[in-house]
């Protein structure tokens, strides 16, 4: 048996899963806000959601961007290998990879889950906007202004 | 920001409430994706090489089988990292080969020795209120780790 080296591949990156359980948005619709605001990121879409894979700060700009869309029932994981990876993905093994198994009986809690989020979004006391003092100069002709005004008519 | 190790390690629902409330999960992604991105020996597909049952014997002795040893190289070193921990019981996911399930077992137990460690006890919910419930308790967990662990 001879032994190889390993090279790794995507060295730096970061991929997470985008799992979307919405009425509202579909696994398409969110990949099409994906790619229009992924900058060079890979997005990959699945039946579930997505896949994201890129530099760590860049994936975490896109994930808030795209919680924006339906926030309580989109729910985010870390993956440890990259999309379509040989050793992991099920075109090449068959059958759906051990992983999905846990991801299936969690997706079936996510409707309890999602709720509570979406309970917890409500208590949330909403924002009122402070009432500052006015200023003393607000609205007035700064004093700048009325120098270089004197200092025209002057001249 | 603190560091959360979550059981189970694979857990979805888990790594996403710790990440949407600022901290940083640790779970099985985290440890593997070191792992793939290292440069080593080739030996798919997780990379385990004969070294790590040996990593492992810090956390598990040499009469332990190797697979919950080779297991343990992965989560001792970040149970020891964590600043927290939230491990849901009633998870039958985690349930796999035996090896899984003696390692499940030592990294509850590890996770209950660091008595100091800020620990969550939850069971997955099972309808909507315990849902409410559910995510209350996380949330309400998370917000006291702030100010703890910030540098």
């Amino acid at each position: 048996m001879t032994i190889k080296e390993y090279i790794p591949t995507y060295v730096g990156t970061v991929t997470k899963y985008v799992f979307i359980d919405s009425p509202n948005i579909t696994p398409q619709t969110l990949a099409i806000r994906a790619y229009e605001i992924s900058e060079g990121l890979m997005v990959k879409e699945t039946c579930f959601g997505l896949q994201i894979t890129g530099e760590p700060e860049q994936v975490k700009k896109l994930i808030v961007e795209l919680r924006k869309v339906d926030s309580a029932h989109i729910l985010v994981k870390d993956r440890g290998f990259p999309p379509v990876d040989p050793r992991r993905s099920r075109a090449n093994l068959g059958g759906a990879r051990p992983g999905y198994y846990g991801h299936e009986f969690e997706c079936g809690l996510l409707k309890f889950v999602s709720h509570g989020l979406e309970e917890l979004d409500k208590k949330k006391p909403k924002p009122v906007p402070q009432m500052s003092k006015k200023k003393l100069d607000q609205g007035k002709l700064p004093l700048n202004r009325l120098i270089e005004i004197i200092s025209n008519e002057e001249a | 920001m603190a560091k959360v190790f979550i059981f189970p390690t694979t857990s979805l629902v888990l790594s996403d409430m710790v990440e949407r409330w600022g901290h940083e999960a640790l779970g099985a992604a985290v440890g593997i994706r070191e792992k793939i991105q290292t440069p080593s020996l080739e030996s798919p597909p997780l990379q385990m090489t004969p070294e790590d049952p040996k990593k492992g014997l810090k956390y598990a002795a040499v009469e332990v089988p190797c697979g919950v040893r080779g297991r343990m190289s992965l989560y001792g070193p970040m149970i020891e990292e964590a600043d927290a921990a939230i491990i849901i019981n009633d998870s039958d996911l985690s349930f796999g080969c035996m090896g899984c399930a003696r390692t499940n077992e030592l990294v509850m137990f590890m996770l209950r020795q660091r008595k100091e460690m800020p620990l969550l006890d939850i069971k997955y919910p099972e309808t909507e209120d315990e849902g409410i419930a559910f995510v209350t308790q996380i949330k309400d967990f998370l917000a006291g780790l702030e100010g703890e662990n910030d540098e």
